[in-house]
């Protein structure tokens, strides 16, 4: 039997048939039909307090639990407000369902009110996207939309609907399987490719294991856990695949690139085999790329066959789902470890754990409030269950060092795009889709102040995030690279932090608990405080202002060129220099 | 180096913005762009020549792969395709030379589609290459307006 009913029941029906639990919007004139049907939908509404911090807390949840983020803006405005949230979760690969408001069907193209080309605007930081001009369309268009975000590599989709079309009728009918004869993601990697791979990676006397943020995408920590463990390859992620291998684990050499351990880097230059999973070769990662790696073969597994060959040649390409193609990989190499001889890694393997003991991460312990002790304590305190969000900088990059991860879905971070401001719509986003756990948000001054209005969120939704800011009085990863490259000129990087704000008064001005920690022995305490408190809770931690996130590849510079105290032999990189041949 | 690639699409409002968006975004270099039906309503072809090196080449197919209105893409081999273009050239004559140009147009089996006391408008249709040495040879007359189809390509047999 065929229903009647309106564009935004057809919408919300459809909405509701996907399993969606949660919406991550604020109302505008055209989409009041909509809001005036999820009125009565047991869909919950999150009323963010601006449409930035809708999207991320839609890409958040999504993040944390791995279903499909909704969030929903109206026309021009809304829509606008939208966009860096959407390229966010585009940049990172976060499924992603965007609804916006649009203009009547006769007034589009006429510059109306809050009229904005949305779809047009959208189009390069969308995976698809759908103007629909007809209500009868409504729920297929929704279908296609979620299965589009969820598949393959996942990714954002946009949904515009006028006014005329929610107000439209329709006879509501569901389709089975959403029908799009153009998009057929490969899931199942290439017999051949995996058997050469396995072959590979039984054959190679220096391998490495890169995971990227694909494998946390795919489910795939177990699959890859197996493959280093099995094989005694040690592992190193990326900062989006921060727990997609345990960094506690002997295995793990921890992050590599920019801010990567000089262990990790090190590794990099000397493998002769990369086995990446999930992972895309940014430049954040491979520092100058004409030095990338010279000695290694690249095995390259991605679900997206455009990120194959995109920055670096893979002589082993396998496109497909990282799960699937891991449990394959370990079979056949478990099926040809006896034929094929592995050569000797002791020497390999004792050189990672050399460089590991000799080169951890560290800093200056003396001279006040050390950021990287304050994610120290929060990673001892929270005993490295919690989830943690972060804003973009100097905070996010110390977070990544300091808390170590040991379970996938639990970092969550603005990867590709570096959004400042997304941190604390994010912590409200998973902390909603992931109610039991304790959800930081390890915050920068600066970032958190471009969506600090989502407090009012927080309090109001009942959601207790933790919003721990190194405050620096500074846009410090800003100042880092003026420092270093600029000479120390300090040019609109100051925050002026004693006269401006007082994040303690503005957390209760919000209706949130505030606490300003100036001393190293104030920490834990503030930090038990606020772990125990039910709301939401700002730690103002008035950390050393000028301290720097080491070690550090400089941009464009090769990844054995670290920026720190201890420098890595060149010699060790081009044999040709040295006396003695390295390995 | 030059490609053409045959794209079908559906034929679905903002395809062409899709792909012409992408190829302005990733830096691939058009030629030219043809576009229209096929012999299913619901799917249009694109005949797209690009210039670039094999490299970028994957690139520009595996990006225009992921654009969900795109079903399938082929590199067409000049060798194994068949390959057309259309110009429509305003040529200035006078009544001296004017059956000198008719006997050009005749040569590269042209149609003359409208006269006028100083102008005809010749169309010519053939490879790339025939419709280039088409225009050199009637450039000394005066080309006073010109406009090329872009390529179309159909892979032979089969
Ligand atoms: C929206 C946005 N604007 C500008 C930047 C450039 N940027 C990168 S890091 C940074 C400083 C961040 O300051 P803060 O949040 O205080 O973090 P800190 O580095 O001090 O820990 C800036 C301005 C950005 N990443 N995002
Ligand atoms: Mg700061």
């Amino acid at each position: 039997m065929r229903l009647k009913m309106t564009g935004a029941q057809a919408l919300v029906r459809s909405l509701e048939e996907e399993g969606v639990e949660i919406i991550f919007g604020i109302p505008g004139g055209v989409l009041l039909p909509v809001f005036d049907v999820l009125y009565e939908s047991p869909i919950r509404k999150v009323l963010t307090r601006h449409e930035q911090g809708a999207a991320h807390a839609a890409d958040g949840y999504a993040r944390a639990t791995g279903r499909v983020g909704v969030c929903m803006a109206t026309s021009g405005p809304g829509a606008t407000n939208l966009v860096t949230g959407i390229a966010n979760a585009y940049m990172d690969s976060v499924p992603l369902v965007a609804i916006t408001g649009q203009v009547a069907t006769n007034l589009i193209g006429t510059d109306a009110f809050q009229e904005a080309d949305t779809t047009g605007i959208t189009m390069p930081i969308v995976k698809h996207n759908y103007l629909v001009k007809n209500p009868a369309d409504i729920p297929d268009v929704v279908q296609e939309a979620f299965y589009i975000a969820r598949t393959g590599r996942p990714g954002p989709v946009l949904i515009d609907l006028p006014v005329d079309v929610s107000r439209g009728e329709l006879e509501y009918h569901r389709r089975d399987h959403p029908v799009l004869p153009g998009y057929k993601p490969t899931l199942k990697g290439h017999k051949k490719q995996i058997r050469m791979a396995a072959r590979a990676i039984l054959e190679a006397r220096n391998p490495v294991i890169y995971a990227g943020g694909g494998v946390i995408t795919s489910g795939a920590s177990p699959e890859l856990r197996r493959l280093a463990e099995e094989n005694g390859i040690h592992v190193t992620h990326t900062l989006m695949g921060k727990g997609a291998f345990p960094e506690t684990h002997p295995l793990s050499m921890g992050m590599l690139g920019m801010h990567g351990t000089r262990c990790a880097n090190y590794a990099m230059c000397e493998t002769d085999l990369i086995i990446a999973v999930g992972a895309r070769f940014d430049d954040r990662i491979t520092g100058k790329l004409s030095e990338f790696a010279p000695k290694a073969r690249i095995i390259h597994i991605d679900v997206d066959p455009a990120e194959i060959g995109k920055n670096v040649r893979a002589h082993i390409p396998i496109v497909g789902d990282a799960k699937q193609i891991l449990k394959d990989l370990n079979a056949a190499i478990r099926e040809m470890r006896n034929e094929v001889a592995t050569p000797d890694r002791s020497q390999w393997n004792a050189m990672i754990e050399d460089w590991k003991r000799k080169y951890p991460l560290t800093y200056d312990r003396d001279g006040g409030l050390k950021p990287q002790y304050v994610v120290e304590r929060i990673y001892a305190l929270t005993k490295g269950e919690a989830i943690i969000c972060t804003e973009v900088g100097q905070n996010q990059m110390w977070a990544a060092q300091y808390y170590k991860m040991d379970k996938p879905r639990r970092f969550i971070s603005s990867g590709g795009l570096g959004t400042m401001g997304f941190g604390l719509p994010a912590a409200i986003g998973a902390q909603l889709g992931r109610p039991r756990d304790l959800v930081f948000d390890i915050a920068g001054d600066g970032s958190v102040q471009m969506t600090i209005q989502e407090l009012a969120t927080a309090v109001l939704e009942g959601t207790p995030v933790k919003i721990a800011i190194l405050n620096n009085g500074y846009l410090g990863m800003v100042r880092q690279w003026q420092q270093l490259f600029y000479n120390r000129k300090y040019s609109c990087s100051c925050l002026e932090r004693e006269r401006t704000p007082d994040f303690v008064l503005l957390a209760e001005a919000y209706g949130a608990k505030g606490i300003r920690i100036k001393e190293p022995e104030e920490v834990d305490r503030a930090i038990l405080e606020a772990m125990e408190a039910p709301c939401p809770v700002v730690l103002d931690f008035w950390v050393d202002p000028e301290e720097n996130v080491y070690p550090m590849v400089a941009p464009g510079a090769p990844l054995y060129d670290m920026i720190g105290d201890m420098l890595y032999p060149v010699e060790k990189i081009h044999p040709e220099k040295a006396e003695e041949p390295f390995l | 180096m030059k490609h053409t690639l045959s794209v079908l699409v559906e034929n679905k409002p903002g395809v062409l913005a899709r792909v012409a968006e992408l190829f302005a975004r990733r830096g691939f270099n058009i030629d030219s762009l043809a576009v229209g039906t096929t012999e299913k309503p619901e799917v249009s072809r694109m005949t797209i020549v690009v210039d670039v090196a094999e490299h970028s080449l994957e690139q520009v197919r595996k990006q225009l792969h992921k654009l969900i209105n795109v079903i399938e893409i082929v590199d067409l081999d000049p060798e194994t395709s068949v390959a057309r273009e259309l110009v429509l050239t305003k040529i200035k004559v006078s009544p001296e030379n004017r059956s000198e140009v008719i006997e050009i147009v005749d040569i590269f089996r042209g149609n003359i589609v409208d006269v006028s006391r100083e102008s005809i408008i010749v169309e010519v249709t053939g490879s790339s290459q025939k419709l280039q040495a088409f225009e050199d040879l009637v450039r000394p007359y005066g080309i006073k307006e010109l406009v090329r189809t872009g390529k179309v390509a159909l892979p032979r047999g089969k």
